[in-house]
């Protein structure tokens, strides 16, 4: 972890909440970017989701965090707090790599 | 302006401290995370104070535990970054007055804030509520960053399964995204593109990669979509 990019991160991070919020601001874009751009968030954290639970590193892995995550969507389905999500799936990953290990 | 003792706000200023010390308990495991991942202390918390967005956070530090390049964790990063573009696309039709208090209110502009401001039927509701919120979230993100990344060489994360614990938590952010049919298409392509290159493109690609998923838009709606909520709005973390 760098200085650097810490500070990268900062600007173009805070540039993407000023170009939405005040540079595009209430102009209307072309309905099919506008349409494209609302899905980042369920393509990009899908990805996240699948990233930390089946991969160390560059090599694929099936191990405890499978069955936290299926808790997790198990929770999150039966429509739990947040809170209760996250707890499920941590605590029931750590059962059951105890258990195994 | 509304005022603080009407009492219609009162609900929302408990859900919002409530949503808040939630994320607060997320950012004690990023700061654990980043302490982790080789960041000081200072860095970590610099990283809550300036960049605050959570999501971006999280996938910058997991990029530089695993190994990955600056290029690849600031790509990553910034592409989760993009998402309060839109949440700003949002609130810009809500959030009015002059430049400066705009610029701060771009800070505040996260998930938490734009869910909040958009479940409330009244336009000074929805402003006092993104308000409310951004701050509220902002004070435990930033407290809990601080006791994450004290606490971090203390903790080893994968005893209490707090690497799971990540994973959990976008679940639940997910689920609103579930409602529309195209929603389920991005999230099923976006990660089948990460799995599936994983083994052969660095740490970090993959996630860039998925954000092609969201192609799968760029048809025109169907005549039974029309109605469907074209900003679904996630509910937590930042």
């Amino acid at each position: 972890m760098t200085w650097g990019l810490v500070l990268a991160l900062a600007a173009g991070a805070y540039a993407f909440k000023v170009l939405g919020l005040i540079v595009i601001g209430r102009r209307s874009l072309p309905p099919p970017l506008e349409r494209c751009l609302a899905l980042i968030p369920a393509a990009v954290i899908a990805a996240i989701v699948a990233k930390d639970t089946f991969s160390v590193g560059q090599h694929l892995q099936i191990d405890a965090r499978l069955a936290g995550v299926g808790v997790a969507i198990v929770a999150a389905w039966r429509k739990m707090p947040v809170i209760v999500v996250i707890v499920a799936g941590a605590a029931t990953t750590a059962l059951v790599r105890q258990l195994a290990g | 302006m509304i005022s603080l003792r009407d009492p219609r706000v009162r609900p929302v200023v408990t859900t919002s401290v409530t949503l808040g010390f939630a994320v607060g308990v997320f950012a004690i495991l990023f700061g654990v995370g980043a302490v982790g991942a080789g960041a000081s202390t200072a860095q970590a918390c610099a990283m809550s104070l300036l960049v605050f967005t959570g999501a971006s956070q999280l996938s910058a530090v997991a990029v530089i535990a695993g190994g990955g390049s600056f290029g690849s964790a600031l790509g990553g990063a910034l592409v989760l970054a993009a998402r309060n573009a839109v949440f700003g696309l949002t609130m810009s039709r809500r959030l009015t007055g002059r430049l400066p208090i705009r610029l701060i209110a771009a800070q505040l502009t996260i998930d938490e804030s734009t869910a909040m401001a958009t479940a409330q039927q009244d336009p000074e509701l929805q402003r006092v509520a993104f308000w409310i919120t951004g701050i509220s979230v902002y004070v435990f993100w930033n407290l809990g960053t601080l006791v994450g990344a004290l606490a971090g060489n203390a903790i080893d994360p994968k005893r209490f399964g707090l690497d799971a614990a990540i994973p959990s938590a976008f679940v639940a952010v997910l689920w609103p995204h579930l409602s529309t049919r195209r929603g389920r298409q991005a999230m099923a392509v976006g990660a089948a593109l990460c799995v599936v290159s994983i083994p052969f493109v660095p740490i970090g690609v993959p996630v860039l990669l998925s954000s092609l998923a969201i192609l799968v838009a760029l048809p025109a709606p169907r005549a039974d979509e029309l109605g469907e909520d074209d900003h679904v709005v996630g509910e937590l973390p930042a």
